[in-house]
């Protein structure tokens, strides 16, 4: 196994590179979640050259759609959801200075080679875990498009929040060589 | 003929269904912690902590063990000496359903198919849900209950293979399937295979062939050793817990066979993730 981590959001530059894949971080500090309809409204945004509902600079994104919160909680079970539906998107945000996306699946081509030229990092989480990381979340608020339902884009404060890098900065991919590894031919 | 009130098998139902959001079942529990000691690889052995730890969370602060709390999948055997009073047993069941799901906090997740629009008001929360019935004798109902979630469905598969393929093709097959899910079902994994049948037929057997004891022994002795042979083609995979890289894969292979035309050998899997929520009740 790599190395683990204790990271607070928004990440910079320095911190992204000494990532590698199999290593495990855990984050403390801000996470923005959003799934497919509101990174279609995000990068539209970008396209008009218009303001986000959230500075992208160091950000992370955490792909998810929770359970109903109980009464008086933040959050219901709140585990990743598959990445792919996002492939999309994600490169422009990186483009725009998105360091870390969470969620669980494969990425395509595009979104890896803007994680080398761009410096971000794609992160799994476990799925099914939705309980144990739905703990880790401290505080939830509705930042925009409350319209889209369980799909608006929240500001969750987490505590250590466990992730382990997929894609890192050198265009490694944990996908694929954690399975080369104990693949028996 | 025994009559069963209405409000008996709505209970029944609810009850299944608030306990499995919560309470990973202990087939399950003991298959992932015999999975911890004989997985090799430290990340996925990590993963498999988190799941078990993430049980323990769910059962003792009765929250859903994943925000994917599926859909209603119940597979029923009705006496053919048993009337429900004050109503269907379809009905019953659908109430039952919507009822847990809402009162319980559990995701809604049943969708128009093109519109993509959710049914929650138009036919009811979570609504409706997927139920298949068998007659049967004497004056009992048995319900079988899973919640199936959506990442271990998208990557089941069907197909119909000559009858020349054999068990060599059935092996193929299931491996084919496995290996194109990667990591997205959330492994480790249960993996349900119907063989024989109908088309239709091997597809609803290898969904209920997920519903045995993980890791039971299947009583056909020819299917145990198919079973015993896949699980370790299997996990030579390398997949792992989530897909990152690992031995234990799958954690366990469940065969149902059925009588088939002479003419085709009808193949399904379908996919369990490692949060297999599944209960049953006699009534
Ligand atoms: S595949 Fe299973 S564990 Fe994974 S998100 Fe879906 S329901 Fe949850």
């Amino acid at each position: 196994m790599g190395n683990s981590y204790h990271l607070t959001t928004p990440l910079s530059n320095d911190e992204v590179e000494k990532l590698k894949a199999g290593d495990i971080v855990y984050f403390t500090g801000v996470l923005y979640t959003a799934r497919d309809a509101a990174h279609k409204r995000l990068v539209e945004l970008l396209e008009k050259g218009e303001e986000l509902p959230f500075p992208l600079e160091g950000a992370v994104i955490y792909f998810v759609g929770p359970t109903p919160p109980k009464p008086g909680e933040p959050i219901g079970s709140a585990g990743p959801t598959t990445s792919y539906r996002m492939d999309s998107y994600s490169p422009t945000l990186i483009k725009h200075g998105l360091k870390g996306m969470i969620g669980k699946g494969k990425r395509n081509q595009a979104v890896k080679d803007a994680c080398v030229q761009h410096k971000a990092i794609y992160f799994g989480a476990t799925g099914g875990a939705g309980a144990l990381l739905g703990k880790r979340v401290k505080s939830s608020e509705i930042i925009a498009y409350p319209e889209l339902g369980p799909e608006a884009i929240r500001k969750l404060e987490v505590e250590n929040f466990p992730v382990t890098v997929i894609n890192d900065t050198y265009g490694n991919d944990l996908y694929q060589q954690g399975r080369e590894l104990y693949e028996i031919k | 003929m025994r009559y069963i009130p209405y409000d008996e098998v709505v209970k029944a139902v609810k009850n299944l269904i608030a306990y499995s959001a919560s309470n990973l079942p202990p087939d399950a529990i003991d298959a992932l912690k015999k999975a911890i000691e004989k997985e090799k690889s430290p990340v996925s052995r990590e993963v498999l902590k988190q799941i078990l730890e993430n049980a323990d969370i769910a059962s003792s602060e009765t929250r859903p063990l994943c925000q994917d709390t599926g859909l209603a999948v119940f597979f029923v055997k009705v006496g053919e000496d048993v009337k429900i009073e004050g109503g269907t047993l379809k009905g019953a069941i659908n109430q039952g359903t919507e009822e847990a799901y809402r009162e319980n906090y559990l995701r809604a997740s049943t969708c128009e198919p093109f519109s993509r629009a959710n049914l929650k008001d138009k036919i009811g929360y979570n609504l409706p849900a997927i139920i298949h019935f068998d007659l049967v004798e004497g004056d009992k109902i048995e319900i079988e209950y899973a919640a199936k979630g959506g990442g271990s469905e998208n990557v089941s598969r069907a197909t119909v293979l000559p009858p020349a393929s054999g068990k060599e093709g059935i092996i193929q097959f299931v491996k084919e399937v496995v290996s194109n899910g990667g990591g997205n079902p959330c492994p480790p994994l249960t993996v349900g295979v119907g063989i024989g049948g109908t088309f239709e037929k091997s597809a609803i057997s290898s969904k209920h062939a997920l519903f045995r004891d993980i890791g039971s022994k299947n009583p056909d002795p020819e299917l145990a050793e198919l079973e015993a042979i896949l699980l370790e083609e299997l996990n030579k995979l390398g997949i792992g817990a989530m897909g990152m890289g690992g031995t234990q894969t799958v954690l366990a292979v469940h065969i149902e066979a059925n009588p088939c035309h002479i003419a085709s050998l009808p193949v399904s899997v379908n996919i369990q993730c490692h949060s297999s929520r599944h209960s049953h009740i006699t009534i």
